[in-house]
């Protein structure tokens, strides 16, 4: 899960990374408030999980409460890239002497965690590390013994930070990794780390990405979750625990496990060029050794998506049974009825594997009009595009 | 032969007890895997009676390697313990721990590899959220089922579990040596390089298929390894060509963000070193089904 900036900062500062004061918004009323308790010029800037926020007229200083008002008036609702703004955050604003670049993350091919550092902050660092490689510092992290004091010390010398701040960004590098662990974050990131003309070394922007699978020991994290940006489809698969994603297509996608699914989309879409361009509406993987009850709940989900024309149900089962998919299917068609609603999308349904047969025998009784067998996953994709196209 | 687990592998489970473990213990005996007892700290001494076979329950892998020898461990406990399981199987250095939980945290699972590799990779991990190793016809240690392909010699080593089956299946009537599902999250143990050079070296593999999916650039590196160092045919697949930049589809790992670890980069990477890649996994089938019959 990526956080907001605010919630980034506020992240930060529970575990005593030096921010900015500052506070988040959802009205233009709320905004002023806060910029009166805030007392000082202010910088107001929209909360979107995108960039190019400043170019976009998103972020804005502010010398009173009432431009402060003004300002996050105009930002809140604003379009960035796709992302309606919802919330602004307000801090002081802070002299810079100097910017630099932080962060810890996630190196997957070298299997551990990385630092990243260099004295080159505040524009795009990837421009850095492809012009001035080395100006740019890459430290591997042990993960079975982490970032002490003396960690921290070769990483700020490595990347060059000068002497009269150097233990300042150790001290700050120190509290960043036990953010970094402590929160379970695959990634945090400070562009710009900065200088004030005082001396002082501030994080004035937070980026940060938790792992899902640690939710398990951070009950505080669901407080984290943007409920209202989400997709109202993705909302209620997740309350019923199915891993659905939203695409932008016409035909609704069933399978299990990730890998067969996304094989499942990209065959149908191979399909689709030769049936009107019809492109997948879903990825949704049921899991290993669903039930009927999970098959019954993700049908309703897709066949409750308008963009939806017709659907493909792709399994194979392993531990998945294929008579638990197929009473699944049957118990969602007749609940769908039993509440009036009207099927009238077409299922193409492929099963193979652990009790085929069997899966293919029930659905074959049932002997529901909309519902139609294809043996072969190539075949199935080709008849669920050629049924979407001719809708 | 085979790669990793062979008929004389003698398996271990740990969280055997539990309600996934006892169903896969009893799958796997079914498939003829050679199981020597279960580790539950809390039931150690006991018996568990699994359709009239009796498996010892140990108090921790290294006494049960003591008492049964066993060299290989499937791993089921939940992710808030798998990181202790692993450590565990780490400390007593059993030779192979297979790691079928899915969920664990990256932070973990970083741990428990720094850890292995610290007392020299005596124990290979393979994992963790996949669905395990298959000898057909020899030994089958995880979740795979035992009875989709036959014994052949085609090896195969893929991130994703149902495009392992999908993939066994087309090609069950060559039938293969080994089938290593390496798992599909962010970190893992064994790699597709660490599969391929395994296959090469074993005498009774005669070509590969290798099934990567969006996300890294594990497929990326393989395709450099293979290169330089494997001589058999390998045929590649790569599942998400279609899958739109900065979703995460379902495995951990399978999130593209940017440019690198799109499908289409994987695909020209492992064609440019002379991969044949299929579109989908017939077409895959296919190409090895060529590979074979020459």
């Amino acid at each position: 899960m990526d956080l907001y900036e605010y919630q980034g900062r506020e992240l930060f500062a529970r575990h005593e990374v030096p921010v900015l004061g500052g506070g988040v918004a959802t009205t233009p009323e709320e905004a002023r408030a806060l910029a009166e308790k805030l007392g000082d010029r202010v910088v107001v800037k929209a909360q979107v999980k995108t960039g190019g926020r400043g170019k976009a007229g998103g972020v804005k200083l502010a010398d009173t409460p009432e431009e402060a008002e003004r300002h996050a008036r105009a930002i809140l609702g604003m379009d960035i890239k796709g992302h309606v703004v919802h919330k602004v955050m307000l801090t002081v604003t802070a002299d810079i002497a100097a910017e630099y670049y932080f962060s810890f993350l996630l190196d997957r091919a070298n299997r551990t965690f990385l630092a990243i550092a260099s004295v080159e902050g505040g524009m795009d660092i990837e421009q850095v590390a492809a012009k001035t490689p080395d100006k740019v510092a890459k430290v591997a992290i042990d993960a079975s013994v982490g970032v002490d004091e003396a960690k921290a010390r070769e990483i700020v010398e490595r990347a060059g930070f000068p002497a009269d701040v150097a233990d300042q960004v150790v001290d700050v590098v120190v509290k960043l990794w036990i953010a970094f662990v402590s929160e379970d974050a695959t990634l945090v990131e400070v562009n710009p780390l900065v200088r004030t003309p005082e001396g002082d070394v501030l994080a004035l922007d937070a980026k940060v990405t938790l792992d899902g699978n640690a939710d398990f020991r951070h009950p505080g994290h669901v407080d984290f979750l943007d409920i209202a940006a989400e997709d109202p489809l993705e909302r209620a698969a997740k309350e019923k625990d199915l891993n659905y994603v939203k695409l932008d297509g016409e035909v609704g996608i069933i399978g299990n496990g990730a890998g067969l699914v996304m094989s499942t989309l990209d065959v149908v879409a191979y399909a689709g060029e030769r049936h009107g361009d019809v492109k997948p509406a879903n990825f949704l993987d049921i899991g290993g050794g669903a039930s009927a009850e999970v098959m019954a709940n993700g049908l309703e989900i897709i066949l409750g998506d308008r963009s939806v024309k017709s659907v493909l149900v792709n399994v194979f089962g392993g531990i998945t049974a294929c008579d638990e998919v197929a009473r699944g299917i049957v118990q969602a068609l007749r609940l769908l009825s039993d509440k009036g609603e009207e099927v009238t999308k077409p299922l193409v349904v492929r099963l193979d594997g652990n009790n085929a047969e069997l899966g293919r025998q029930i659905l074959t009784q049932a002997n529901h009009p909309l519902v139609e067998q294809v043996d072969t996953m190539d075949g199935a994709a080709e008849r669920v595009a050629e049924l979407a196209a001719a809708k | 032969m085979a790669i990793f687990l062979t008929k004389d592998s003698r398996v271990i489970v740990q969280g055997m007890t539990g309600s996934e473990g006892m169903k896969h213990t009893r799958r796997m005996l079914a498939a003829g895997t050679t199981i020597v007892g279960g580790v539950n700290p809390r039931k150690a001494g006991q018996q568990v009676d699994i359709d009239g076979y009796q498996t010892p329950v140990f108090g921790s892998v290294a006494d049960a390697m003591a008492a049964t020898g066993a060299d290989v461990t499937v791993v089921f406990v939940p992710p808030a313990f798998a990181k202790g399981a692993v450590v565990e199987a780490i400390d007593a250095r059993i030779g192979l721990t297979i790691v079928i939980t899915e969920g664990i945290p990256v932070h973990d699972t970083a741990y428990f590899w720094a850890h292995a590799v610290k007392l020299g990779n005596q124990t290979r991990i393979v994992g963790p959220n996949c669905p395990g190793v298959i000898s057909p016809g020899q030994s089958n240690a995880g979740i795979i089922p035992g009875d989709i392909t036959k014994p052949g010699r085609i090896g195969l080593v893929s991130k994703s579990g149902t495009l392992t089956y999908q993939m066994m299946y087309e090609l069950r009537d060559i039938g293969f040596s080994t089938c290593v599902g390496i798992g599909g999250d962010p970190v893992i143990g064994t790699t597709h390089i660490d599969c391929l050079q395994a296959f090469q070296d074993d005498p009774d593999t005669d070509a590969i298929v290798m099934i990567g999916e969006i996300g890294g650039d594990a497929e990326e590196r393989a395709a450099d390894y293979i290169k330089a160092n494997i001589t058999k045919p390998v045929v590649g697949y790569v599942a998400g060509f279609t899958a739109p930049e900065g979703k995460t589809m379902g495995h951990a790992g399978a999130i593209i963000s940017g440019s690198s670890g799109t499908a289409e980069a994987k695909r020209e990477a492992l064609e440019a070193v002379g991969v044949q890649v299929g579109k989908t996994p017939s077409e895959t089938a296919r190409l090895m089904r060529g590979v074979m019959q020459h």
